[in-house]
């Protein structure tokens, strides 16, 4: 049972801040991960946590204990690094063993809790090698079984993975998936990959210059984006941020989008819910796969040219210049056959996102 | 899989070998000449042209070992007799060797070379342990000044240390360290601190923080992190800058002759002060040298390994 609270945390490298009123409370067994860009803050937040860095304001409370001024000894957490940090002058036995060494524990027991991880991460085989002879996704999991086999109140993970090709950073999202259902442990995971923070995820907080910008499943971060950041931060292709103008017409809303000669057609409540920010500074959010497109003219469909088409093997993303903007569409793979060829495009009202211009934020209006 | 070589290839590979040979042969020239002359005859070693195959014996060494006197006249042949094989090398000479009753009287070279052992091991455990500690906290903390103080370390090595030997000297002698080994080890840990500080926060910064802290969040002191986990992985760094410190020691001359004269002289100034004991003795000379040189390189081909590894981090991605 772990809980961990933060508490208004503040910190300043220098004269700048990095971190600005952090709060956050992470329930037991949780799996929160710390979603940005580098120099977001996500980073510094976890080594607060973790006892590496200091923090200038704030609490930081694990059980309802303020931590914060315990060493990283103390305060019984284990974290995993992106550069795995393995010990080269010791074998995979004496690393995973090493945080048990620090404690009492008879040499008998070490030997019987690091074979039982050891079991659990499927590298028993290894036990005996140098950190120097394993492959990347073995050293991650030796890291991963050092940081178990003490059985702490929590995991910090920066970046597990981030070190690993492709094709072994999906093997390893799955593992890193499995251990944690496995053997439950409040977890907070730190990544810059916002595919890995979706998989993984019980909640993302997403994080920008310093600021959490929206905390949530998975499922809220990519169905009611906070604001334009998270919008463009969360799903790839990534959304379709246009400045729009409704206009009533005819019983009906019309969304304009970049000067263009015709505006979509949207339910005609979108009016009384936009409550007068149709007036300007409206920007219209919409994922390629709400961007529809066919090749047959039919109402509410809008003739447009395509121009680049890129293939991702099960579907295709189509550019279509819609006045002087581009909506980028997820279409069938070959659905439009080249550059130039004319289609027609409308968009899925209930999969639209409105934002304030000016603050960026969302305004809550989903039809 | 075998790339195919061409023929300029193989011609500057032929001359790049060509060329280390012949270098290695001018180093190698004259540490040949003093093991050979060390095992000359004593009339072989300044013959014109110079002797290259004779028969090596060992007679230098027991001349360089004992204290001896020239003989007015010859030794009577019972004695001569009597005496074991080495003593009849000292007769051969026309000279015998001190004794007190039975005892043979030793010369004073392997209190010099004790003297060059203590003082060059010490200083350099000092030099090299003080130096990890501060390239540690250069590495790792933020240090205000850092700068400055590193600049301020290296500063001391800018001028010849000869320079200041005269105020030394008499500086020395007010406070009573003059001829002490714990004289020379100060000195010798002064001049080498600032080589070792450097070089150690060199091999410092390339140990990743994320050992240490690991280590750290894994419920260790800094302390234990440091000698469990840093100190291991400094290994290479230690060796080299210990060879180093432990060369400049052992080979130091001018202090050591300033500064000793009798009970903390060193082997370095108290070889050539042989030289003046009537007709210059060169292989006796050269025996005290060749076996001088011996610690250095034993101690240099034990830490070969580290020096040549270089530094290699197997585990961690960057």
């Amino acid at each position: 049972m772990t809980q961990i609270e933060l508490r208004g945390i503040e910190k300043f490298f220098g004269a700048v801040q990095v971190i600005h009123n952090l709060n956050l409370a992470i329930a037991d067994n949780e799996f929160i991960v710390l979603l940005g860009q580098s120099g977001c803050g996500k980073t510094t937040t976890l080594r607060a946590v973790a006892g590496l860095e200091t923090i200038d304001k704030g609490d930081i409370l694990i059980d309802g204990k303020p931590v914060q001024h315990l060493k990283a000894a103390d305060r019984d957490i284990a974290m995993v690094f992106q550069s795995f940090s393995l010990y080269p002058h010791m074998t995979v036995f004496e690393n995973v063993a090493f945080p048990l060494r620090a404690t009492r524990m008879s040499s008998g027991e070490v030997d019987k809790s690091v074979r039982e991880v050891a079991r659990v991460l499927r590298i028993t085989d290894l036990l005996d090698k140098r950190p120097s002879a394993l492959s990347g996704g073995d050293m991650q999991r030796v890291a991963i079984g050092r940081a178990l086999v003490r059985r702490p109140k929590a995991m910090l993970m920066d970046e597990p993975i981030g070190a690993l090709d492709a094709k072994l950073r999906e093997e390893m999202r799955a593992e890193i998936k499995r251990l944690h259902v496995k053997q439950g442990s409040t977890t907070i995971y730190v990544t810059h990959d916002q595919i890995e923070a979706m998989s993984l995820a019980d909640r993302i907080v997403i994080m920008h210059e310093g600021f959490i910008q929206q905390v949530g499943t998975p499922d809220e971060v990519y169905s009611h984006p906070a604001n334009l950041f998270v919008a463009q931060f969360v799903g790839s292709p990534v959304m379709n941020i246009a400045e729009a103008r409704v206009a009533d017409q005819a019983g009906a809303a019309s969304v304009t989008v970049g000067e263009a000669p015709a505006g979509f057609e949207f339910p005609h409540q979108l009016l009384s819910k936009l409550n007068g920010h149709s007036s300007g500074g409206l920007t219209l959010g919409i994922r390629p796969e709400g961007v529809l497109v066919r090749h047959d003219a039919a109402p509410g469909y809008m003739p447009v040219e395509a121009s680049i088409i890129e293939p991702l093997g099960s579907f295709d993303i189509v550019d279509l210049k819609v006045g002087s903007t581009m909506l980028r569409a997820r279409t069938k793979a070959g659905y439009v056959s080249g550059p130039g060829e004319r289609v027609h495009v409308r968009i899925d009202p209930e999969q639209a996102h409105f934002f304030d211009t000016a603050s960026g934020k969302s305004l809550g209006v989903r039809l | 899989m075998a790339a195919v070589r061409t023929s300029s290839e193989v011609a500057f590979n032929r001359i790049a070998i060509a060329a280390v040979l012949v270098a290695t042969l001018i180093f190698l020239a004259p540490i040949y000449w003093i093991a050979s002359t060390a095992f000359k005859p004593k009339e072989l070693a300044v013959s014109v042209p110079p002797t290259v195959l004779f028969e090596p014996e060992v007679t230098p060494f027991v001349r360089l070992f004992t204290k001896r006197v020239q003989m007015q006249k010859a030794v009577d042949p019972q004695v001569y007799e009597a005496a074991p094989w080495w003593e009849k090398r000292i007769y051969d000479g026309g000279e015998r060797v001190l004794k007190v009753g039975k005892d043979v009287q030793l010369s004073q070279y392997p209190d010099r070379f004790m003297n060059s052992l203590i003082v060059a091991v010490i200083s350099t455990v000092l030099a090299v342990g003080m130096g990890t500690f501060t390239a540690y906290g250069f590495s790792r903390f933020k240090i205000a000044g850092e700068a400055d103080l590193l600049f301020f370390i290296l500063s001391t090595r800018m001028l010849p240390p000869v320079v200041v030997a005269i105020p030394m000297f008499l500086m020395y002698r007010m406070v009573g360290l003059n001829d002490s080994h714990i004289g020379l080890i100060i000195l010798y840990v002064a001049f080498n601190l600032s080589f070792s500080v450097w070089l150690m926060k060199g091999f410092m910064d390339e140990i990743p923080k994320e050992y240490e802290e690991a280590a750290l969040v894994d419920g260790y002191t800094r302390m234990q992190a440091f000698f469990k986990i840093v100190l291991p992985e400094a290994a290479t760094g230690i060796a080299a800058t210990a060879v180093f410190c432990f060369i400049t020691a052992w080979n130091e001359y001018a202090f050591a002759l300033i500064m000793t004269n009798r009970r903390a002289q060193t082997a370095p100034p108290f070889i050539p002060s042989q030289i003046g004991s009537g007709l210059p003795d060169w292989t006796t000379i050269a025996a005290g040298t060749f076996l001088f040189l011996l610690p250095v390189a034993i101690f240099t081909f034990l830490l070969r390994n580290h020096l040549l590894r270089g530094v290699t981090f197997g585990a961690i991605r960057k």
